[in-house]
């Protein structure tokens, strides 16, 4: 391109305000993508859960237990295939800051409940006989250098196990079907549980996950379940594990607005920085503009020229695309527990570009029509 | 041949007519043109010459179609272009206008070579071509060995003639310079002053120039005096049909 070359030397002639500008675009676009995967991450439950699982709470709240006797009965309403039942434990491992979610289940139904989060078998075996044992999610095991075979100690400060650890032997990894399945959870079983709670928590399960036959039967199923409780101690809220998932992020209020109103502000303070720096470049070098009108160059080449550097200075922005890319995955690793995984996904790359796009046009149409607009003497009079 | 009377041939190069040109200040108009009738043949080189404000560059952008009259033609080779529209007017000028002004107006990121080449990314030449042409302006103005220097590695004669070279590669109809010695010292000027000779007799280029000083009037074959927008004398060394402004 035989215009690049002007372009691009008009683009590095102030260089560190070149520098500063594109990197004002890559921060905006590195806020732009995390933010897209926060936002991701909090909405990705309605995306990885399955069509035909339902999630059984106390009507009360999540944090209230129901019976474990249910579990038997909830079996028996046509068209339930498998029913598990877990608990919340909320340990930390050596440090308080390890944190990482642990779950309590029911190793016979876990598996098909949940048949995308995949164990081998002989590791299942092993598990199934192993009272004390764990089954740990690939990024967990990753994060703490965790393998087979070791043992592992879990404070809790819940149920009044507070003091003294549990000592887990983790005895499998599993794996997600998918690239969005969460792999930091920790397993283990039941009956180990049971033996060291109060009497008064040994019969209760925090929830039940209901796998059924035909999600088309979800309202008829979760309805004789909940009406199944009607006015006894322990009521139920039976839902799809689709809106559950979505009641869960609710509880950390409006994300989805939070995270909108955050990068609208974060790119339309970009326009302005960015279409000030356009203005001001324009504005320095009129009488050059001015010059090659002069000498011929049609209005539309000096619009191009001055939406060129604009594009090109968004596009260069982008790096902080690339820095998003490396970034979020360490920040991914460090949050584990706290954030659901953080996934750096081509949408929201594709998303960030055309963002950058956009702002750089915005910011450069305005000095750049005024350029093309310019009378040619106006324009050479100008110092 | 010369002549301010409108009465010139109709195979002039520049035929100018009845020309006006009135810029509106406030509530007042201001007339800076009246009435200027001019026919330049080909190959002539004409100075104007007058005092701040007469009108000189306004002439000179209304000759290159930089400006549009409030009233009276300009016909050049035969385009009338009093009446074009911006566009065509823009595509014109790259065809047939070659500019020379006072600061010399290089773009300050570009090489001599490429301030050069400029008006010949306009054209359809090959990269390989517009080599050959720049190179060859280059030497004509006696800079072929400063094509990678930028303007600011350059003295301002040698900017000026880096301007001339820009001027002069895409071989257009004529040459307006305005003002082109005014920010030189006198040897730089006279270096100039020869080139711009040199570019009438050798290549046959007609130039119409403005300027102040006396000294470089004298260098070009006619010099018509400019006052409060009308041409009052025209003072005629060779070849001149005097007269004033109609």
């Amino acid at each position: 391109m035989k215009f690049g070359r002007l372009i691009w030397a008009n683009l590095i002639r102030k260089k560190a305000r070149l520098v500063l500008t594109i990197g004002s675009f890559a921060v905006a676009l590195f806020l732009f993508a995390l933010l897209g995967v926060v936002n991701d991450a909090f909405g990705r439950g309605a995306d990885v859960v399955s069509a035909n699982r339902l999630v059984t709470i106390n009507r009360t709240s999540i944090i209230n237990t129901v019976p474990l006797s249910y579990r038997d009965e909830i079996l028996r309403i046509p068209g339930v295939s498998y029913i598990t039942h877990n608990n919340w434990f909320g340990g930390t491992y050596q440090d308080p800051k390890n944190f990482f979610p642990q779950f309590v289940i029911d190793p016979e139904n876990q598996r098909q409940v949940f048949p995308e989060l995949i164990v081998p078998d002989d590791q299942w075996n092993t598990f199934l006989k192993d009272r004390q044992g764990a089954i740990v999610g690939a990024d967990t095991m990753k994060r703490f250098g965790w393998k087979i075979g070791d043992r592992i100690p879990i404070t809790t400060t819940i149920y009044g196990l507070a003091g003294k650890p549990f000592e887990f032997n983790i005895d499998g990894v599993y794996h997600g079907a998918k690239r969005e399945d969460d792999q930091t959870q920790f397993w283990f079983q039941w009956e180990y549980f049971k033996e060291s709670v109060p009497d008064s928590e040994k019969g209760q399960v925090g929830w039940y996950v209901i796998r059924i036959a035909n999600p088309d039967d979800a309202p008829r199923i979760a309805k004789t379940i909940d009406n199944s409780y009607l006015n006894s101690p322990y009521e139920t809220k039976t839902e799809t594990e689709s809106a559950f998932q979505q009641g869960w992020v609710k509880q950390f209020g409006n994300i989805k607005f939070l995270i909108t109103s955050i990068g609208t502000v974060v790119f339309f303070t970009l326009l302005l920085v960015t279409g000030n720096t356009m203005a001001i470049s324009v504005r320095e070098r009129t009488n050059e503009l001015g010059v090659l009108k002069a000498i011929g160059f049609p209005d539309r080449a000096v619009l191009g020229f001055i939406l060129g550097e604009s594009m090109a200075i968004a596009l260069a922005g982008c790096v902080g695309l690339l820095l998003a890319l490396v970034a979020i995955p360490q920040l991914s690793r460090a949050m584990a527990g706290l954030l659901p995984p953080l996934l750096v996904t081509a949408k929201t790359l594709v998303y960030g570009v055309i963002a950058a796009l956009v702002v750089g046009f915005a910011s450069g149409i305005l000095p750049a029509w005024g350029a093309m607009r310019m009378r040619v003497v106006t324009a050479l009079r100008r110092v | 041949m010369v002549r301010v009377e409108g009465n010139g041939a109709a195979g002039s190069l520049i035929q100018v007519r009845g020309l006006d040109k009135t810029y509106r200040r406030g509530s007042e108009d201001i007339d800076v043109l009246q009435g200027l009738n001019l026919d330049v043949d080909k190959g002539d080189f004409v100075a104007f010459m007058g005092p701040s404000g007469s009108g000189k560059t306004t002439l000179l952008n209304l000759l290159g179609g930089l400006d549009v009259p409030t009233r009276g033609t300009i016909s050049v080779a035969g385009d009338e272009i009093t009446h074009m529209s911006r566009g065509k007017l823009t595509d014109w000028r790259a065809r047939h206008v070659g500019l020379i002004f006072q600061m010399y107006n290089l773009i300050p990121v570009l090489t001599a070579f490429q301030n050069v080449e400029l008006p010949l990314l306009l054209t359809k030449l090959s990269k390989a071509e517009r080599r050959t042409h720049v190179e060859t302006a280059l030497s004509v103005v006696g800079l072929g060995e400063r094509m990678g220097h930028f303007p600011r590695q350059l003295s301002g004669g040698q900017e000026q003639r880096v301007a001339i070279a820009r001027a002069i590669v895409a071989d257009p109809t004529f040459l307006l310079c305005d003002e082109p010695t005014g920010d030189l010292d006198r040897k730089s000027a006279d270096d100039v002053m020869e080139l711009i000779k040199r570019l009438v007799q050798e290549y046959g280029k007609t130039v119409l120039m403005v300027t102040h000083d006396p000294l470089v009037a004298r260098q070009a074959n006619t010099t018509l005096h400019l006052d409060k927008g009308v041409l009052v004398e025209a003072g005629a060394r060779q070849g001149v049909v005097a007269g004033g402004a109609s």
